[in-house]
C-alpha cells in the first residue's frame, strides 16, 4: 500500500449492531498509515433500530458521501440490506455479508457470506457480530488476486487499532480480538 | 509534528472553539448538533482549561447565557440544532441589534433530508432575518477553520456570527490536524452602556441602522470573499456552491473531467454575499448554476434572475438533501454530458423503533389500556416512536404535548363524546418547554392526564444530563431539580409516581389518573424508569426476568402490533401454514414487561 490509496467502502447494518464502530476502526487504521480519511454516519432518530449506513473513504476525496456504483467494497452486517445498499457497489467491486447462505440479491454482485450471528453465539459474545464480519472481510480481502482491490488495511492493522483503543481494558481487548479472529479464521 | 486526529465534524467545531479561546460555551442537545458541547467538555478536561461549559435547560437560555459572556468581552459560543434556533430566535434577533464585545458564535446545525428533525428549515434564512453574517462549512476541517474566521468577523464588526454546518458536516469524520490552544486570558469587563445593552425603541432604530452598515461592510470583507477553486477553467457558464454541496461538487467535477472546464466557486459566507463578487459573476458569466442546501439563499442574492439556475428555476430540487448523485445529474444535464443514474431503492421494512426493554413501551401500552380511544398528544424525543404502538397521535414541537392537549380539550369541551386526553412528554423536554403550558392547563382546568416519561436522561441525543441529574457537562456536581415538586409548584393537585416495569400497578395508576382527570382537571403521572441504553452503558441493568413463548402462541401478532418490541419476532411459513412469535435473545433485555401482553398467555417466564 502507498500514498495513492483511493478506496470507498460502504458498511451497512441496523441500529445497535455497531456499524459506526467498524467504520471507526477502519478510519483509525487509515490515520495510522498517514492516509487522509472521510467517514459519514447516521445518528439520532435514525439510529433507533432503523437501517444504519456508513460511508468510508480513504484517499484524496472532498465529499464524505459515496455515490451509487462507486463503492469498491460493501460490508453488510445484515443480509437483508443487500437489496437496498447493493447498488452502491461498482461492477468490479466485492462484498461480504453476515448471512446463513446464498443471498438472493442482485445477481451481478458476488457476495461472500458467513453466519456471524451463530458465530457470535458460539463465542458467547452476541454483540460482536460487527467485529466477526470485519474479520471475515479482512480474510476475504487477502484472497483477492489484484492488489489494488484488496482492502487498504490488514488484520494486523485492525488489531493494532484495537490494542490502542482497549489497551487498558484487557477484558474488552481480549473479547474484541477473539471476535475479529473468529471471523478471520472461518 | 502536529497531531492528526480523527474528528467528527462536531468535534472539529469544538476543537476550533477551544483553540480560539472560547470562554463560555453553552448548548441544548439536538441532532445533528449534540456532540459539539460534549466535545468541548472533553477537550476542556483533556487540557485542564478554565472555561464555562454547560447544557442549558433550553436553547433560548443557552443563547442568553453565552451572549452575556460576550457582553463582558469574553469569547462565547452557543450550539443547537436548527429547530432549537426557533426557540432561541427571540434573543438572537435582539442580540443582532445590540451587537457584541467579545466574539460570539451561534452554531445552528441544519438537517437537510430531514434525517432526524421535524423540518428542513435553512438556518441561513434565520441569519438573514436576524441580519447577521453566516458561514457555511463544507467539511469538518473547514468547520474548525471557520470558527477562527467567525470570531475574527464577530470582533471586527461587533456582531454575532452564525456558523451553519449540516448533518453531513456534523456527522462526518475526517483526519484533522490539532493546532495550538490559544490561552484564554482576557479581562472580564462589562462596560455599562444602556443605550446599547438596554436600548429602547428610539435607540433600536439607530442600532438597526448600524446593523445595516455593518452588513454592507462585511459584504466587502476580504477574508470571506468566495473562493475560486479552479482558477484555470475558462467558460461562459459557472457553478457556485457552498457547504457540503461544494465538497460533493468538487469531487464530481474532477471525476467528470470538467474541473478544467467549468469555473467553480465556493461561497464561505452565503449571507451577506460578497458585493464585488456578485457584480463580477453577473458581468462575467452568461449562466450561473447555484448548488446549495437547503434553500436558495445565495441564489436570491444574485440579482439577474434570467441567468441564474438553482432552486427558483427548478434546476435544483426544492426539497430534500442534495445527494452527490443529484448534483452529478444536474451538472450532466446542463452541460450535456451523458449520465445514467443508478437509483438506491427505497426499501420499506425497518423503521426506527423504541429499544427492546425501553420503559416507554410499557408506559404506552398502559396508556392505551387506561384511555381507550383517547387522543394521545406527544412530544419530541425517543417516545415520538410511541406512534408505532398507536399511542402517539400528534407531535408538533418541544412542549406542545401539553398545550395541544389543552387545545383538544377546549375544542371537545362541549362535545358529548369528549375523549380522554393523555399527553406524553420526556423529562428533558418537560424542563425545556413543558412548564409554562402546564401552568396554563392548571389555570384553565384542562381535563387531561400528563405522563412525564422520566428516564433520567436526554436519551435520543445521546444521554446528556437533565436539570434533575445533579451533574453537568463535565461531570461536575450541580444542584438537582425535582420534577414532582416542580409539577406541584405549577399548581397540579394530582401528581403520582409509578414504575412502568411494575406493569400491573402502573396500569392501575394510569386508570386512576384518567378517572381523576375526567372529573377534576389535570392529573400528572411521573413514569420513572431509567433508559436501558444508559443502564447498559453503566453496567447497571438489574431486571432479569427471561421469558419464552410457549406452544399456545397461535401467531395472532397482537404482541407484535400492540407492544411492538423488536425482541418479539414474528415468523410466518405460508407453505406449512405456520405462524408464531419467538424471542430474539440478542435484543431481549429480560425486562419481563411482555409477560403482561399476550392475550393467550403464551409469553411466560422462562424456566
Amino acid at each position: 500500500m502507498n500514498a495513492s490509496v483511493q478506496q470507498q467502502v460502504i458498511i451497512s447494518g441496523v441500529g445497535g449492531q455497531g456499524v459506526l464502530f467498524v467504520t471507526r476502526l477502519l478510519a483509525e487504521a487509515a490515520i495510522n498509515k498517514g492516509l487522509p480519511v472521510f467517514t459519514s454516519e447516521t445518528h439520532g432518530m435514525a439510529q433507533r433500530g432503523g437501517t444504519v449506513l456508513s460511508h468510508f473513504k480513504v484517499g484524496e476525496f472532498s465529499s464524505p458521501l459515496i455515490r451509487p456504483l462507486q463503492a469498491d467494497i460493501l460490508v453488510l452486517l445484515k443480509a437483508e440490506n443487500l437489496k437496498q445498499h447493493g447498488p452502491f457497489l461498482r461492477a468490479d467491486g466485492w462484498a461480504v455479508s453476515n448471512g446463513a447462505r446464498e443471498l438472493n440479491g442482485d445477481p451481478h454482485i458476488a457476495v461472500e457470506t458467513l453466519d456471524a450471528d451463530i458465530l457470535a453465539h458460539e463465542i458467547e459474545n452476541p454483540k460482536a457480530v460487527n467485529l466477526i464480519v470485519l474479520g471475515f472481510a479482512l480474510a476475504t480481502s487477502e484472497k483477492i488476486a489484484a492488489d489494488n482491490k484488496k482492502l487498504f488495511c490488514s488484520v494486523a492493522d485492525i488489531k493494532h487499532v484495537l490494542q490502542k483503543r482497549f489497551g487498558k481494558n484487557e477484558k474488552m481487548l481480549k473479547a474484541s480480538l477473539k471476535a475479529l479472529e473468529a471471523g478471520y479464521r472461518v | 509534528m502536529t497531531e492528526r486526529r480523527l474528528l467528527l465534524g462536531n468535534e472539529a467545531i469544538a476543537r476550533g472553539l477551544i483553540e480560539n479561546g472560547c470562554a463560555i460555551a453553552t448548548a441544548y442537545p439536538g441532532t445533528p448538533s449534540s456532540e459539539i458541547l460534549a466535545a468541548v467538555a472533553s477537550f476542556q478536561k483533556e487540557n485542564n482549561l478554565s472555561m464555562h461549559t454547560q447544557w442549558a435547560v433550553n436553547e433560548k437560555i443557552a443563547l442568553e447565557i453565552a451572549y452575556a459572556g460576550c457582553q463582558t468581552g469574553l469569547r462565547a459560543a452557543v450550539a443547537m440544532k436548527q429547530v432549537g434556533l426557533n426557540v432561541a430566535s427571540d434573543p438572537l434577533m435582539s442580540a443582532a441589534y445590540m451587537g457584541t464585545k467579545g466574539g460570539f458564535i451561534v452554531i445552528s446545525a441544519d438537517d437537510p433530508g430531514p434525517i432526524s428533525s421535524q423540518t428542513e428549515q435553512d438556518s441561513r434564512l434565520m441569519a438573514m432575518m436576524a441580519r447577521i453574517p453566516v458561514l457555511d462549512p463544507s467539511t469538518p476541517l473547514q468547520a474548525k477553520e471557520m470558527v477562527a474566521l467567525a470570531y475574527e468577523i464577530s470582533e471586527s464588526f461587533k456582531t454575532p456570527v452564525m456558523l451553519r454546518p449540516t448533518t453531513r458536516v456534523c456527522h462526518s469524520r475526517q483526519d484533522v490536524a490539532l493546532d495550538k490552544i490559544q490561552p484564554n486570558d482576557r479581562e472580564v469587563n462589562f462596560e455599562k452602556d444602556p443605550t446599547r445593552w438596554a436600548a429602547t425603541p428610539r435607540f433600536r432604530f439607530h442600532l438597526h441602522k448600524e446593523v445595516e452598515e455593518k452588513l454592507a461592510a462585511i459584504a466587502r470583507h476580504e477574508s470571506t470573499r468566495p473562493v475560486r477553486l479552479n482558477p484555470d477553467a475558462r467558460a461562459s457558464r459557472a457553478i457556485i456552491s457552498s457547504g457540503v454541496a461544494a465538497a460533493h461538487t468538487s469531487e464530481i467535477l474532477k471525476e467528470m473531467g470538467l474541473w478544467q472546464t467549468i469555473p467553480f466557486y465556493q461561497v464561505l459566507q452565503p449571507f451577506p454575499l460578497h458585493s464585488e463578487v456578485i457584480t463580477h459573476w453577473i458581468d462575467s458569466y452568461d449562466e450561473i448554476l447555484v448548488i446549495e442546501e437547503t434553500m436558495g439563499v445565495i441564489e436570491m442574492q444574485l440579482a439577474d434572475r434570467h441567468r441564474v439556475k438553482g432552486r427558483s428555476s427548478h434546476t435544483v430540487p426544492a426539497v430534500g438533501e442534495l445527494y452527490p448523485e443529484d448534483i452529478q445529474e444536474i451538472i450532466a444535464k446542463l452541460w450535456g454530458v451523458e449520465f445514467e443514474r443508478q437509483e438506491i431503492p427505497f426499501v420499506a421494512g425497518r423503521r426506527p423503533t423504541l429499544c427492546a426493554g425501553c420503559p416507554h413501551r410499557a408506559s404506552f401500552f398502559a396508556i392505551k389500556k387506561a384511555a381507550r380511544k383517547g387522543i394521545y398528544t406527544s412530544d419530541i424525543g425517543c417516545y415520538t416512536l410511541g406512534l408505532n404502538l398507536g399511542a402517539v397521535d400528534t407531535v408538533l414541537c418541544m412542549g406542545a404535548a401539553i398545550s395541544q392537549a389543552a387545545g383538544f380539550y377546549q375544542a371537545y369541551k362541549n362535545d358529548e363524546k369528549r375523549p380522554d386526553i393523555v399527553a406524553t412528554i420526556g423529562d428533558s423536554t418537560f424542563f425545556h418547554a413543558g412548564i409554562p403550558p402546564l401552568i396554563d392547563a392548571v389555570v384553565q382546568k384542562v381535563k387531561f392526564v400528563l405522563v412525564i416519561l422520566d428516564n433520567s436522561t436526554t436519551a435520543m441525543t445521546g444521554s446528556q444530563p437533565t436539570p434533575a441529574s445533579g451533574h453537568g457537562a463535565c461531570g461536575e456536581p450541580l444542584e438537582a431539580v425535582d420534577i414532582e415538586s416542580l409539577v406541584r409548584g405549577c399548581g397540579v393537585k394530582y401528581c403520582k409516581k409509578g414504575n412502568p416495569y411494575q406493569y400491573k400497578e402502573f396500569l392501575d395508576l394510569m386508570k386512576d389518573a384518567v378517572k381523576y382527570s375526567r372529573e377534576n382537571g389535570p392529573a400528572v403521572v411521573i413514569s420513572r424508569y431509567p433508559c436501558v441504553i444508559d443502564l447498559a452503558r453503566k453496567g447497571e441493568i438489574t431486571e432479569h426476568i427471561p421469558v419464552e413463548v410457549t406452544e399456545d402462541c397461535d401467531g395472532c401478532a397482537y404482541c407484535v402490533k400492540q407492544f411492538e418490541c423488536p425482541a418479539l419476532v414474528y415468523h410466518e411459513d405460508e407453505e406449512k401454514d405456520e405462524k408464531h412469535v419467538s424471542i430474539d435473545r440478542i435484543l431481549c433485555t429480560d425486562c419481563g414487561v411482555c409477560l403482561n401482553v399476550c392475550p393467550k398467555g403464551a409469553i411466560v417466564t422462562k424456566k
